[in-house]
């Protein structure tokens, strides 16, 4: 897979200490199910993501397990409390050694 | 084609006043297994504190945005370790798990999911307390997810 991955993180700017904020974030990801068959009647193999992950300075904040329920391009947002600005690290990891990690910046004031 | 279109809006209310009114369809056995699988062995999940918001009628399977809010103050002591999403009559019926800290500051998740058919979803929080919260919303499908090819 030489292509680029796309992954697109929302991240509140001036955020003010103490404030619950929302962190989006979104991967280009085809989330082959591994339920449907190809054009010959063959199953084509999964092929999904199945772990997302987000640090903040190197303490887990969010996580999840992911299973082919979950749409094409998958989406995930839930909140963090502001407590001092940090580094957030996202990592997507999946079938056939998909692994993918975007780093963010979030500035407390 | 007008008859069709009322036949479906009418389903639609139908299937919105099913979710909503007190005689909810009893849950597939095999949900209810799925469910209590994850739950383990404590006291079966309980109704309340878990909010599942979901449309009711649903125009296309292949991408249903789904948000999952707990009540919880979210601190040290009292606060959700876990959210889980099932489905009745996916392929399979895990959709997702989502690990929860006091850090979140409040237990608000989002996703969007693949739905084959019209169907029970089913929210459920672990609580630091070890009690299992759950919410099922039925909802319509018109188009499903594409699971046939």
């Amino acid at each position: 897979m030489a292509t680029a991955v796309r992954a697109l993180i929302h991240v509140p700017r001036q955020v003010r200490r103490g404030d619950v904020v929302e962190i989006r974030a979104t991967i280009a990801h085809v989330m082959e199910t591994g339920h449907r068959p190809d054009s010959e009647g063959s199953r084509v193999p999964r092929d999904i993501v199945t772990r997302f992950e987000c640090q903040l300075d190197g303490t887990p904040v969010f996580a999840a397990d992911v299973y082919p329920a979950v749409a094409a391009n998958p989406y995930f947002a839930f909140a963090l409390r502001a407590e001092r600005s940090g580094t957030l690290v996202l990592t997507w990891e999946g079938d056939r050694g998909f692994r993918h990690r975007e780093t963010t910046a979030l500035e407390v004031t | 084609m007008t008859l069709r279109r009322r036949t479906l809006v009418l389903a639609g209310g139908a299937g919105l006043a099913f979710g909503v009114g007190p005689a909810r369809a009893a849950l597939s056995p095999a949900l209810v297994e799925a469910v209590q699988g994850w739950a383990g062995s404590a006291a079966p999940p309980r109704a309340g504190r878990v909010r599942l918001e979901i449309a009711p009628l649903v125009e296309n399977g292949n991408a249903v945005p789904i948000s999952i809010k707990v009540e919880s103050p979210m601190t040290a002591a009292d606060h959700v370790r876990e959210i889980a999403v099932f489905t009745e009559k996916n392929p399979q019926l895990d959709v997702v798990r989502f690990h929860l800290v006091p850090a979140n500051g409040r237990a608000e998740v989002a996703t969007r999911i693949r739905l084959a058919t019209s169907q029970h979803v089913v929210a459920l929080a672990r609580l630091s307390d070890g009690s299992v919260w759950q919410h099922a919303v039925d909802v319509l499908v018109t188009l499903a997810a594409c699971i046939e090819g």
